[in-house]
């Protein structure tokens, strides 16, 4: 997907030598796509991570096994053993996480069974869903300079706060609603304050302050969740009340399909974040303090107060993820309510280089290999933990582009066309 | 509705795609060799793909995690357990299981295993209660099978699987307090709740039973139980020290050194894998400190620490776990709640194994006879009925 990306401009107008005609279209196509541009170096990241994936298969799998104590008897069944293993294995992965062709064949054919040929891109959106929102809020703290690694804390306080929203208050549907997203958005924005007002009176550094906020909402969670109201009446379980039905996301499409208005959401929050980051006055004096803390006092803008509203606008996004999962899927918290969503948020906007549309494709990738994942393992036994690693490969390779470079022998690209974001815990 | 387009799907396959079919062949090849190497056997690829066409059509039992995983050491562990306990009571049983790495990921897990045609699908914790309820009642002909829950009202196609933990857990408050020459003795729990609530509760009460008929004044540190309470309901509320955490074995480490700072000699952790450190601390402390290990017989499942362990308070997940499944591939499944009790096996005091020796007659005669008294409602397992030290 990140192949269809437009080459930039910028990067064909310095090939050829002075003086002479600019080389053909598909001269410069081919030369772009030897280059180790943002593109491309994903596109090979993903590539080397299922290569990665595949050779974990084949020295794993107990099938692969037999068959290698045999290629030397018999290597033509040898190695179609293995290649149908991994064949069966990607598709697997394919299968479950955008459609099976089988499935779709046969809704065409008998005009019935639509909402199952879609299901499983429908559950890839619907794990995309928090990972866009939280992601989007984190990468605007990065590419601030703030790093936000109080995801998991901003994700609990959303939901919970969502949470108490959606059965304390009756009212009817579309108000409801509107309710509990800002109640998520509000919650997580508290959470992302803390840190913001910290940081900028005390000093007191962000990454310390955020890890800690973690514990403390987990553990709010924990606490709250024993204790009325949020408590399910009845129950002494940690679990909380289930919101009614005006405080939870419609569904987009009927027939079961669980992705919901969530989704629509949160693609709306990451265009917007885009455009605020491009256009906005406010997100030019973010990117400005994140690049150059002193260059952006020169110029009179105020550090601690971008500081403040970075960490709280950050959170905000965080937390509407949590809410996300709450008024979309799970209806309840639970301690584990989250799972890891909020550090999955960092990878994703690793992944997506802190741009709002990195993170989508970013998000759509990585959900798409969980639920790939599941449907691999209840179909062919392969654990789910050969997805995560995949996941990791390709975080590790985008992280380090010229590891990539090395490995697929790449050009480099021109200046400034890739460039390594972790610039350390800039102050 | 989703569910029912998805098992219409299942059912007539014109077109099978082409990594379906191969895909599911290859799952019971992979399933069959790791058994058989499981087993300890030699395997071979013809050996393998022999079973593969043997088991093909046979029942498959599938195993939902909560977000502790498979490798919890504790109730999602034995609850697969079950499973190949029942694989091998009933041959060609097929079972798998699938992660979930968070809760959000219970429905989908669900509905994956309802779409791979699994004869009983058995989900773990209270956790996935919600989940299970509404899959059960929108698949009224898939049978569940819910570990450490009970329905009110039942739901005829779940077997709700539940135990009275507070009756062995009595049995190992006794012991404990039998066996200690400081006159303290402590426990501490991984989370508040009820699961592990009951436990503490009923092992305070075997500590306050001892005194009572023995006139001692062994003190049990760790849990208070509330004066008021509710039985009924399952309520078992109190004070006491948590570390609201089951994996994380440094704060069962810190937690079973305070107690023994209090001056406790046997510890007993009710925390899944937390206990680990409990019991290397226990380990460290050296002679004398002494601990009982919680769901599982720990000689088995932490074998390293078994000199330190008097004896374990297990409940019998694996064997009622195993129950429900060869029911359901026999067909003679029924829905409902199951209680595990001391009467009927599914709790029990493990056995002494390095302590066999070291324990007094007298004290194993007593826990008999305490034993028989809880199995006829004799002795009351209400921390209240008795005075605490």
């Amino acid at each position: 997907m990140t192949t269809a990306a437009a080459p930039p401009e910028e990067t064909l107008s310095e090939q050829g030598a002075p003086g002479a005609a600019p080389p053909p279209w598909w001269l410069r196509a081919l030369r772009w796509t030897a280059e180790a541009n943002v593109a491309v170096v994903s596109f090979c990241a993903i590539v080397f991570g299922l290569f990665v994936g595949a050779i974990l298969i084949v020295v794993t799998t107990p099938a692969t096994l037999t068959a290698w104590g045999q290629i030397g008897s018999a290597p033509g069944h040898s190695l179609s053993v293995i290649f149908s293993t991994l064949g069966n294995a990607f598709g697997a992965l394919f299968t479950g996480s955008i459609f099976s062709p089988s499935a779709v064949g046969h809704a065409i054919s008998t005009g019935q069974g639509w909402a199952a040929a879609f299901t499983p891109i429908s559950e890839t959106m619907v794990s995309a869903t928090p990972l866009i929102l939280a992601g989007t809020g984190v990468a605007i703290g990065f590419s601030t300079g703030v790093f936000n690694i109080g995801g998991q804390g901003q994700l609990i306080a959303g939901a919970i706060a969502a949470t108490y929203v959606g059965f304390g208050v009756h009212l009817p549907l579309v108000p409801h609603l509107v309710l509990v997203v800002l109640a998520g958005a509000a919650g997580g924005a508290v959470a992302g304050f803390i840190p913001g007002i910290l940081k900028a009176r005390t000093g007191a550094h962000e990454v310390i302050v955020t890890i800690m906020l973690n514990y403390i909402f987990l553990n709010l969670l924990n606490y709250l969740l024993v204790t009325p109201p949020l408590q399910q009446p009845g129950q002494s379980n940690a679990i909380s009340r289930t919101v009614p039905a005006s405080a939870r996301l419609p569904h987009l499409f009927g027939g079961g399909l669980r992705v919901n208005v969530g989704f629509l959401v949160a693609l709306g929050v990451a265009a917007a974040a885009a455009w605020f980051m491009k256009r906005g006055t406010l997100g030019f004096e973010f990117k400005v303090i994140g690049a150059n803390p002193s260059a952006g006092r020169t110029a009179g803008m105020d550090a601690s107060k971008a500081t403040i509203l970075v960490l709280t606008i950050s959170g905000a996004l965080v937390g509407l993820a949590g809410m996300s999962t709450l008024s979309g899927t799970d209806f309840f918290l639970s301690s584990g309510y989250g799972g890891n969503n909020g550090f999955n948020a960092i990878t994703v906007a690793l992944l997506g280089r802190n741009r709002p549309l990195g993170v989508v494709l970013g998000s759509l990738l990585f959900a798409a290999l969980s639920t790939g994942g599941r449907y691999l393992q209840a179909n062919t036994n392969i654990p789910l933990d050969l997805t995560q690693v995949i996941q990791a490969v390709i975080v590790f390779l985008v992280a380090t582009p010229a590891l990539v470079r090395e490995i697929f022998r790449l050009r480099e690209a021109g200046a400034g066309k890739i460039l390594l974001f972790t610039k350390g815990w800039g102050a | 509705m989703r569910a029912r387009e998805l098992v219409r799907l299942a059912k007539p396959r014109p077109n099978p795609s082409r990594w379906r079919k191969p895909a599911a062949a290859l799952s019971v090849v992979a399933f069959a060799a790791s058994v058989s190497v499981a087993a300890g056997q030699a395997t071979s690829y013809a050996e393998a793909s022999g079973v593969a066409h043997a088991t093909k059509t046979g029942f498959l039992a599938c195993e939902v995690t909560d977000t502790g995983g498979i490798n919890d050491r504790s109730f999602n562990a034995s609850a697969y357990q079950g499973l190949k306990v029942a694989a091998k009571a009933i041959p060609g049983l097929r079972y798998t299981f699938l992660s979930s790495t968070s809760t959000s990921d219970y429905v989908p897990n669900i509905n994956d295993f309802i779409h791979e045609k699994c004869g009983i699908i058995v989900t773990v914790g209270f956790d996935m209660a919600n989940a299970t309820a509404a899959a059960a009642k929108a698949h009224p002909t898939q049978k569940f099978s819910i570990v450490d829950y009970t329905y009110t009202p039942k739901i005829k196609n779940v077997l709700a699987l539940h135990y009275d933990t507070n009756q062995d857990a009595f049995l190992g408050g006794y012991l404990a307090a039998a066996m200690s020459k400081t006159g303290k003795v402590g426990t501490f729990g991984g989370q508040d709740i009820p699961t592990v609530t009951i436990y503490m509760d009923g092992w305070v009460a075997g500590v306050r039973y001892y005194d009572k008929v023995n006139h001692a004044h062994v003190v049990a540190l760790g849990w208070t139980p509330a004066k008021h309470r509710n039985f009924a309901s399952g309520s078992f509320a109190g004070k006491g020290l948590f570390t609201n955490d089951f994996t994380n074995q440094s704060l069962g480490k810190t937690d079973a050194q305070t107690l023994m700072a209090e001056g406790a000699d046997i510890i007993f952790p009710v925390a899944g894998a937390v206990g680990l450190g409990a019991a290397a601390a226990v380990k460290q402390a050296g002679a004398g400190h002494w601990m009982e290990w919680v769901d599982t017989d720990g000689c088995v499942s932490a074998p390293q620490y078994c000199s330190i362990f008097i004896t374990s308070v297990t409940k019998g997940i694996v064997a009622s776990v195993a129950h429900a499944v060869v029911t359901a591939a026999k067909g003679t499944f029924q829905g409902g709640n199951y209680i595990g009790t001391l009467a009927n096996g599914g709790v029990a005091l493990s056995p002494f194994h390095t302590f066999a020796s070291k324990i007094p007659v007298k004290v194993k005669s007593a826990l008999n006879k305490i034993r028989a008294g809880i199995i006829a409602g004799k002795i009351s397992l209400d921390p209240n009925s008795y005075p605490a030290s």
